[in-house]
């Protein structure tokens, strides 16, 4: 159902969510980006409206929201372990469609592939999501191509305006104690991206020896910037740590990793599967817009373009992707 | 009728005495080699009209008009005027030109407005430091560069400003992928190391470069929200014994490197060579006479530095010395 609110009474809103909720939203981190004197806008907890950046893309997706960089999995003394107490409060995440799209490929990996992880689980079941509107494209995304460009599964869409607060609400116990006029509230979707893609269709196991692979792969400096941006990328690694003035006491982490950093694929005896970044590129695209698909019916990119925007090396995903579906023709 | 021109005034209004009789050069000075392009207009209008259409990029960071008359300096003085007014200038009187040279261009290397090493906006600060001193015609260089590479070659100053950034760590954000450990190792000067999968920073060897925040992918490493700088004192080029400016404070702030190159004019008015030649002599040979000690004790008037901005008691300089 929709609604309207004053800028003032949206402030009212808020702050009454935020006595059950934790409020996260992209908001911009001054002078946080890489180079000096540059900004970024990445996830952290809100308080106002005004905190919220509206009028661009996040650099860095919610991901860390629902899935922490560093999780300490359990504590370890010397005959016990202890798991952390998770979330103490509930949790409002503001996101937009591309994202709320990822948020289903998260859940897929984390909750049905097998069996329920219970750290996500426990922190997931906790989230809602409020859907922030496009006005207009991207420069970088291809929601249209991927169609994430809609959402309809949020929580609530708000929109703020100049002088007003709208909301179109599905999950009515974030309206209680918030009085508000009725009003049709429709959320803004883009109906075209500047960057269009479209996905290969014959990808296989030939596709290995594709010459894109090592092109690609030669340019790739290995940062990892790809995978830590990506709303779906959802690998970690584990680091047990023995604690440095008492090492029978420690914990045990999960720690975000990416496909294209060295160690990776390192094994016992030093063997690594994916040693050149080529195959690295590989095994990334293909995962994204194949493998992945051929599990779940559907692919895992959803075409937000933040892979290409934080690229220092200037390597587009989506020029690939379109390259890649090219050479079917 | 002969040529009646007082030399020693002419340099003082930046023209040079060329080797060639009756014709001098028009020297403009760029702060910060930072300029709108038009002046570029202005400059090439100039070269044509009085000079032999050529002009000499400067080492500096300025132009110097090659083929000028002496009889035009005042029509070019008038000419100078809307570039001198574009570079905000400090000057006295309107249409007379630049007026001191003595004390030379603040130059700068390109700084972070394009520079993705650049720790500060460097073409601002010479600027700034550029407002603070001149005119004035005691033989100062002074360079601001933006991060220890020092592409403006600050070493080789008098007073040298190295662009710093002290890197902020958020060990929740660090994925201990190594990047920063790698890029501090190969580029600079291995600060870094690894402690239970997060990175341990060795304060004494680190040197506030910024490569490791460059090369974060996850932004676990920023910059610290302050700008920092080093100084480095009395680098210099020339016949008796040239030498590299030695690091006199480290982790230091804009505001106190001004304050002490403002005091350092007062000490060189103090304490300068009656006999030197044409009032100038280099800053580094007068605190070779009078003593480290000396110097520092006026440097420092009025400077309080921050709690983190290290001073080394004493500077040493070596270089190669061709007056022994």
């Amino acid at each position: 159902m929709g609604y309207q609110l004053s800028r003032t009474e949206g402030e009212q809103m808020l702050a009454k969510w935020q006595t059950r909720y934790e409020v996260f939203a992209p908001k911009l981190m001054r002078g946080e980006g890489c180079f000096s004197d540059t900004d970024i806008v990445r996830y952290g907890k809100i308080s106002s409206f005004d905190e919220i950046v509206w009028d661009k893309k996040s650099d860095y997706s919610f991901k860390e929201t629902l899935l922490a960089i560093n999780e300490t999995l359990f504590y370890f003394t010397e005959d016990q372990t202890t798991v952390p107490a998770g979330p103490k409060k509930d949790i409002l995440i503001f996101l937009r469609a591309c994202d709320l799209h990822a948020v289903k490929r998260l859940d897929e990996i984390y909750l049905k592939n097998g069996f329920e992880d219970f750290y996500y689980a426990r922190v997931r079941e906790r989230a809602k999501f409020i859907l922030m509107g496009c006005e207009s494209a991207c420069a970088s995304g291809f929601c249209v191509s991927m169609g994430t460009n809609r959402a309809e599964n949020y929580d609530a869409y708000v929109k703020v305006t100049e002088d007003a607060v709208l909301l179109d609400v599905k999950c009515e116990a974030l309206m209680e104690g918030v009085e508000a006029a009725a009003c049709e509230v429709t959320p803004d979707y883009v109906t075209e991206n500047k960057e269009k893609v479209t996905l290969p269709k014959k990808l296989s196991n030939e596709s290995f020896t594709k010459e894109i692979w090592k092109e690609y792969g030669d340019r790739c400096i290995a940062c990892g910037r790809c995978n830590f941006v990506c709303p779906t990328c959802t690998c970690f690694t584990m680091q047990d740590i023995f604690y440095k003035d008492n090492p029978k006491v420690g914990e045990r982490r999960r720690v975000w990793a990416s496909c294209q950093v060295d160690g990776y694929t390192s094994i016992a005896g030093g063997h690594e599967f994916r040693k050149s970044q080529g195959d690295r590129m590989r095994f990334k695209v293909m995962h994204k817009i194949y493998d992945y698909e051929k599990r779940f019916g559907y692919p895992m990119c959803v075409g937000c373009g933040r892979c290409d925007d934080v690229c220092p090396e200037y390597i587009s995903y989506s020029n690939l992707i379109n390259r890649l579906a090219k050479e079917e023709n | 009728m002969g040529l009646d021109i007082n030399t020693k005034k002419l340099k003082k209004n930046a023209f040079r005495v060329s080797k060639v009789r009756g014709i001098g050069a028009s020297r403009i000075r760029v702060p910060g080699g930072y300029l709108n392009a038009e002046v570029l207009g202005m400059v090439q209008e100039i070269a044509q009209q009085y000079g032999n259409g050529y002009v000499h990029l400067t080492t500096r960071q300025g132009f110097e008009i090659e083929g000028i008359r002496y009889e035009d300096m005042d029509e070019i003085n008038e000419k100078l005027q809307p570039i001198i007014e574009m570079l905000e200038i400090n000057q006295k009187d309107p249409n007379t030109g630049y007026p001191a040279s003595g004390t030379r261009n603040i130059s700068a290397c390109i700084g972070n407005n394009v520079c993705p090493f650049a720790n500060y906006n460097t073409a601002e600060l010479a600027k700034r430091i550029e407002k603070a001193v001149f005119p004035n015609d005691l033989h100062f260089k002074i360079a601001c560069t933006g991060c220890s590479n020092d592409c403006a070659k600050a070493r080789m100053h008098d007073f040298g400003i190295i662009g710093m950034t002290m890197p902020q760590y958020d060990p929740n954000r660090c994925v201990n992928c190594q990047a920063c450990v790698k890029g501090c190792k190969k580029l600079s000067v291995s600060a870094l190391r690894v402690e239970n999968y997060k990175i341990v920073r060795d304060e004494e060897k680190c040197i506030g470069c910024g490569v490791c925040i460059t090369k974060c992918p996850t932004r676990a490493l920023t910059r610290s929200q302050k700008k920092y700088y080093k100084l480095a004192i009395m680098g210099r080029t020339g016949k008796k014994n040239p030498r590299l400016g030695q690091d006199f404070l480290v982790w230091a702030d804009a505001d106190n490197i001004i304050k002490i190159i403002l005091n350092t004019y007062r000490f060189v008015e103090k304490y300068i060579s009656p006999d030197a030649p044409a009032g100038k002599e280099h800053i580094g040979y007068i605190i070779d006479r009078v003593g480290f000690e000396e110097y520092k004790r006026w440097a420092l008037e009025g400077v309080e530095l921050m709690p983190e901005t290290i001073m080394k008691e004493c500077v040493y300089w070596d270089g190669i010395h061709f007056d022994r």
